[in-house]
């Protein structure tokens, strides 16, 4: 096992070798759809040691962390911790935060909610 | 009845209905909310990692004030709430952040996650019950066909959560008939409504609110009550449909809702 894929699986505390590839987290999941990588192909990857392929994915920002993968996995893989911890794993490292300070003010308008606002940065940066 | 409450960031700023009407219903109901003095943010959303101490403290913090006050701690913002009962369950039964949180904090008493998180629509239905707020509601809410919004937050992952079935909720449904209303019950009722995502890419929450919205007014929906800021914000961006947070529609059948305005 590569040692991305260890830390991912250390970060996530979830094994995706358990996964037996029934696909209910793609078909739970709101935004499949938009993913390159769909939850279950996220499994099988690092499954099989291909956890590299997964740190440019569009699937670790169009993941909204809503748990419905998680909630319906009859193996508790929970697909999305893991695909979490991929993002982290990328957020972490120096230059790498999909959100900064400077593109906030554009984005504003007079109804968006605080919450917002500290969720994206929680999620999008270190 | 008494509680320690937690408001959050968001209800202080963009969501003061959602505060305002919940404190005055609490009020009529006999249930007293009391606010630590500095609590800090909660960071809106869990930090999902296990290795990660610093962004839970917040809601260590405000869980171990509880504590000391002896008092289990009540939310209204769904968002807060999962975060403090997630963060709590960590300190609870994952002895590595326990250990490392007790550590860092070095509180007069360690924490280990004895803090009750209570969201207001669990006191509601365990504390005060819907019976007895059926008896207490005034301006009864009658023909109005309601669709409770869910999403994920207050649901997910059940096992934690556990306030509700986290696949066929009815607690705000039996809130809605407890303030006299019709509950309408719609099959994207805990689908997520794209959250933060939306101050980068609104085409794809919209995406995801039409689906929603779509459902809820095929069902018969002439409104949609929500616990969550952000939720409301995904939701109203979309239509049309009204969205009201659920301590409005309660503050107006227990008739507070004018003197909390």
């Amino acid at each position: 096992m590569s040692e991305l894929t260890e830390r991912i699986m250390e970060i996530s505390g979830a094994d995706p070798r358990k996964c037996m590839k029934c696909g209910k987290c793609t078909a739970a999941c709101p935004v499949a759809g938009e993913m390159d990588i769909k939850p279950h192909q996220f499994a099988s990857c690092l499954a099989k040691g291909q956890s590299d392929l997964l740190l440019s994915s569009n699937t670790l920002h169009k993941c909204l962390s809503c748990f419905a993968c998680v909630e319906r996995c009859p193996r508790d893989v929970r697909p999305g911790r893991l695909i979490d911890a991929v993002r982290q794993c990328v957020v972490r490292a120096r230059g790498q935060a999909f959100l900064t300070p400077e593109e906030i003010p554009e984005l504003l308008d007079d109804e968006l909610p605080q919450q917002l606002l500290v969720s994206a940065f929680r999620r999008y940066r270190r | 009845m008494k509680f320690s409450y937690y408001p959050g960031c968001t209800l202080k700023n963009k969501a003061k209905d959602l505060d305002r009407y919940a404190r005055a219903c609490a009020a009529a109901l006999g249930i007293e909310l009391i606010e630590p003095d500095d609590w800090q943010c909660c960071g809106g959303v869990y930090p999902l990692g296990k290795d990660e101490i610093a962004p839970k403290l917040a809601a260590v913090r405000v869980l171990a004030d509880a504590a000391e006050q002896g008092n289990q701690l009540v939310t209204v913002c769904s968002a807060c709430h999962h975060v403090l009962k997630r963060v709590n369950d960590d300190m609870k039964n994952d002895a590595d952040t326990r250990e490392r949180a007790n550590r860092y904090m070095d509180l007069q008493r360690p924490y280990t996650g004895q803090t009750g998180v209570l969201h207001l629509l669990e006191v509601l239905r365990d504390r005060v019950g819907f019976d007895t707020l059926k008896e207490k509601v005034v301006n009864p809410l009658t023909g109005k066909k309601i669709g409770a919004y869910y999403g994920c937050l207050l649901l997910r992952p059940g096992d934690v959560m556990t306030l509700d079935d986290p696949e066929n909720p009815r607690v705000m449904e039996d809130l809605i008939r407890a303030l006299g209303a019709e509950p309408v019950v719609y099959p994207y009722r805990n689908e997520c409504c794209g959250g933060y995502v939306s101050l980068g890419d609104k085409e794809l929450t919209g995406r995801m609110c039409d689906r929603i919205l779509e459902s809820a007014v095929g069902f018969g929906a002439q409104m949609l009550l929500t616990a969550c800021p952000l939720c409301m914000y995904n939701l109203r961006a979309h239509s049309d449909l009204p969205v009201y947070y659920f301590t409005e529609l309660l503050a107006e059948a227990l008739g507070v809702k004018e003197a909390a305005q």
